[in-house]
């Protein structure tokens, strides 16, 4: 059985299916990926890249957090809050989570709408998905407040132990932070110019992608998950642990 | 004599993707200052890339100088010696090596060399070149600052490279690692065009396997540097918070200068493990696009196709997934645990295999070759003897035991320059004399290139032979000045100031180079298209050297791969690779053209009538 690609200039390319399929196109002319524009080629590699970026930091993390003699500080005691006289660990970290990861659905949502060139429901979508991006900033800033005013913790020393939980917490929250912000800020201009039409009419340009094309939403949204996947490793070794 | 054509095919798909737009701009700022021309953008980095190289250059003349004739001069003190060592090897890898063989090189030759109009993005390719502008004046900016640039060693490790007593502790540092990490920024948004470019924007008809390996050298060493940078990327930026925050991510709790610093707790080993992370790759990304531009040069010079292409990708591929495996043979000094001394060195003498693989079939493509001994080819087989030499020596060190002792040494000193500068540097000459009359349409003079060629050559091996033996007698390296040193003889100051006298001949022939490109730039004789009767798509531009576009109104359809030197029974000793079957063969001289031709089975070889190839 054969399946068929539609190549850019609308002729269909025979396909074969499996293994095969993935020898014969990197053996072909042209293009490894086949069906894939060069955007979203360029995106998978840059992810792959940052990949190792937040590894990096990870891994550094976990390093210094062996190497310290000091005391480490029990995350759920610090990241609890206070609600009703009672304290409940972790509790803005779960809201946060769970307010990025319905991001990554929002996003789903105009992924799909943006193929169906549904463009109102694709704007809707999107500036849903920035708004939730930037709510889970908004807490992040909370939070970031709350330790940095009432705990005391600074990036080189705090009150509850090493001093590695503080300079570890910011600089990798406040990476993975400056991610989010900058992915709402393009969630935002690509809504803009998926509500105007850019998509359809513009002649290639900054964030179009091809004619009539709405591949540069999908695009925007790899990027918008794999900032939500990187949450769910920070969430692991940095709160659970 | 029948004809025996490697991979031809007289079938070439259509076009999958429809060409992009480019922007034609009109003004001279738009097309030579802000231009987002991959021609003129590699022509961009690379005259950066030189301008920088030779302030690293004159900087390690001076470090020659003090190392031959010690207490003479009375400018470079303890501190400013560590300060040009700094700067000299940080110069000369990251701001030279990379940004002219990727930078450069690359932008100028992959969308030459696969058939596409330009780079995927050339707006982001465009503002890749101008960060990296940005982060070069940041780093010559820590000249003039207060303390001057970091004395820390290219290594840069923690503690010392922060702590008051190094050179440059306060700003030199930060403006170092500021540079590094935009230098990256700006890389990775070069790095991403390459390597889509090669993936998604080859020409019809230019499959993987047909790529000059020019480009698989270049395309896999960006690849490296996407996936290395990051982790220098990191180590930068947690060493800016330990500077100027007061963090402690590399810092343990220490003593400097009789007082307690604040400091406490932090992993010194972590960074040389992120470094090297880094710096183990980085020594591929410098030396993989050698490897495929001396492919290259040798094939086209020996008239012979290339020994073992399929061999030699895998190896490019097979070196670059092994260089992810060795980095910790670095730091064999540092108390490591000997059974990871054992695993990597295991994985280290293992890279060798690939390696002299490349080494074998270099050699034998010019075995029983027609030899043009033009200059580029020159400085292709001098970088086969340093290279040799340079490797074998790694094997020495790649061992735990020879290591140990040699550590330190200027045996290192003299292992890498041979490995990883004066090799990579001898084919950056050898492709600019090569690519040199397709960028400007003339040829550089010869009789000035085979002056540079052989004293720079011969030079290379009266500075760094003699080295190896300094390091056996335990001359250390990095030492501003012996001193009291027992166990040195005093003739090793003898041969210190030969290898100086040597580096400085060889310092001052370089301005033979630089004066030869501006001479030839107006004098040189014109080249033509295809001055060197060579096969691949960048000589087969309509025009030379190749306007924005590249390739006139249609790209070039490609119906072979790129080493058909010398082929038995073609009228010419190349076949350019998007040369259509039937125009070359003596038997077929008296047949009706090709596309008079029937179409006939794909297993008997004859060609098929050609479609959309004018």
């Amino acid at each position: 059985m054969s399946q068929s690609a539609l190549t850019g200039t609308g002729e269909t390319l025979p396909r074969s299916p499996g293994m095969q399929g993935v020898v014969a196109d990197w053996s072909s002319d042209q293009r490894a990926f086949k069906q894939v524009p060069w955007g979203k080629a360029m995106m998978w590699i840059f992810l792959l890249s940052d990949t190792f970026i937040f590894s990096s930091f990870l891994i550094s993390y976990m390093t210094v957090r062996m190497s310290t003699t000091a005391v480490w500080p029990n995350p759920s005691e610090v990241f609890a809050l206070t609600i009703a006289g009672k304290s409940v660990p972790l509790i803005l970290i779960a809201i946060m989570t769970f307010v990025l990861i319905s991001s990554s659905g929002t996003m789903v949502l105009a992924v799909n709408y943006g193929y169906r060139k549904d463009r109102v429901r694709t704007f809707v979508f999107l500036l849903l998905t920035a708004a939730l991006g930037a709510t889970f900033v908004g807490m992040q800033a909370f939070e970031w407040t709350k330790l940095i005013v009432e705990e005391g913790v600074r990036p080189w020393g705090n009150p509850l132990g090493a001093a590695q939980f503080g300079s570890s917490f910011f600089m990798i929250t406040g990476f993975h932070g400056t991610h989010v912000s900058i992915g709402v800020i393009f969630l935002i201009i690509v809504a803009i110019k998926v509500l105007r039409g850019d998509l359809d009419n513009e002649r290639p340009g900054f964030l179009t992608g091809r004619k009539g094309n709405y591949e540069m939403v999908e695009t925007m949204g790899l990027y918008w998950h794999f900032v939500d996947l990187v949450w769910v490793f920070i969430f692991a070794f940095f709160y659970l642990w | 004599m029948t004809y025996v054509a490697h991979d031809e095919s007289a079938f070439v798909p259509p076009f999958e993707v429809e060409e992009p737009e480019l922007y034609h701009p009109k003004t001279f700022i738009g097309k030579y200052i802000w231009s987002q021309d991959a021609k003129v953008i590699a022509v961009q980095y690379s005259i950066t890339a030189i301008a920088v190289g030779l302030v690293a250059l004159v900087l390690s003349g001076i470090m020659r100088l003090q190392l031959g004739f010690p207490h003479v001069f009375s400018f470079i003190t303890p501190s400013t010696y560590l300060q040009y060592v700094t700067m000299h090897g940080m110069i000369m890898v990251i701001y030279l090596l990379t940004a002219l063989f990727l930078g450069g090189f690359g932008n100028y030759l992959i969308p030459l060399m696969v058939g596409a109009r330009d780079m995927v993005f050339p707006y982001v390719n465009m503002v890749s070149y101008w960060v990296y502008l940005f982060a070069v004046l940041l780093l010559m900016a820590s000249f003039f600052v207060p303390g001057g640039p970091t004395g820390a060693g290219w290594t840069l490790y923690p503690p010392q490279a922060i702590l008051d007593g190094t050179p440059g502790a306060s700003w030199g540092i930060i403006l170092m690692l500021v540079s590094l990490a935009f230098f990256i920024i700006g890389f990775t948004m070069g790095g991403l065009n390459y390597v889509v470019t090669v993936l998604q924007a080859r020409t019809r008809g230019m499959t993987m396997m047909r790529l000059p390996l020019t480009i698989w050298g270049i395309f896999m060493a960006t690849i490296l540097a996407l996936l290395a940078f990051p982790a220098l990327f990191v180590s930068a930026i947690m060493m800016t918070l330990d500077q100027a925050l007061g963090t402690s991510f590399f810092m343990p709790a220490l003593v400097s200068k009789g007082q307690q610093l604040a400091y406490n707790g932090g992993s010194p080993i972590l960074f040389q493990h992120l470094f090297w992370f880094f710096g183990h790759p980085e020594v591929y990304i410098v030396a993989l696009p050698a490897f495929g531009i001396v492919s290259d040069l040798i094939s086209v010079n020996a008239r012979k196709n290339i020994f073992g292409y399929r061999m030699m990708v895998w190896a490019i591929l097979a070196i670059g997934g092994l260089s992810f495996m060795v980095w910790a043979h670095h730091m064999y000094v540092s108390g490591m645990n000997p059974y990871f001394g054992f695993f990597f060195a295991t994985t280290t003498l293992i890279i060798a295999v690939p390696t002299a693989l490349k080494v074998y079939n270099w050699v034998l493509t010019l075995w029983r070759g027609d030899i043009h001994l033009t200059v580029p080819m020159l400085f292709a087989i001098g970088f086969i003897f340093t290279f040799i030499n340079g490797g074998l020596t790694g094997l020495f060190l790649g061992n735990v035991p020879v290591d140990i002792p040699l550590s330190g040494t200027m045996f290192v000193v003299a292992h890498f320059h041979m490995v990883m500068a004066v090799s990579p540097i001898l084919v950056v000459f050898g492709a600019i004399y090569h690519w040199y009359p397709k960028v400007t349409g003339r040829m550089l003079n010869d009789t000035m290139g085979k002056f540079h060629f052989w004293v720079t050559f011969l030079g290379t091996y009266a500075i760094y032979y003699p080295m190896h033996y300094l390091g056996f007698l335990g001359v250390p390296r990095r030492y501003y000045a012996m001193g009291n040193t027992v166990f040195i003889p005093e003739s090793a100051q003898t041969l210190n100031e030969a290898i100086t006298i040597a580096a400085l001949i060889v310092g001052a022939v370089q301005v033979v180079f630089i004066y030869n490109l501006f001479w030839s730039y107006f004098n040189g004789k014109p080249s033509g298209p295809n001055p060197w009767r060579a096969t691949t798509l960048e000589w087969q531009t309509p025009e030379t050297p190749p306007k924005h576009g590249n390739f006139g109104p249609t790209l070039p359809a490609v119906y072979r791969w790129a080493y058909d030197y010398s082929v038995p029974g073609a009228t010419e000793d190349f076949i350019p690779q998007n040369q259509p079957p039937g125009k070359w063969a003596k038997g077929l001289e008296d047949k009706p053209d090709a596309s008079e031709l029937g179409p006939l089975d794909s297993t008997s070889g004859i060609p098929k009538p050609l479609t959309g190839h004018s």
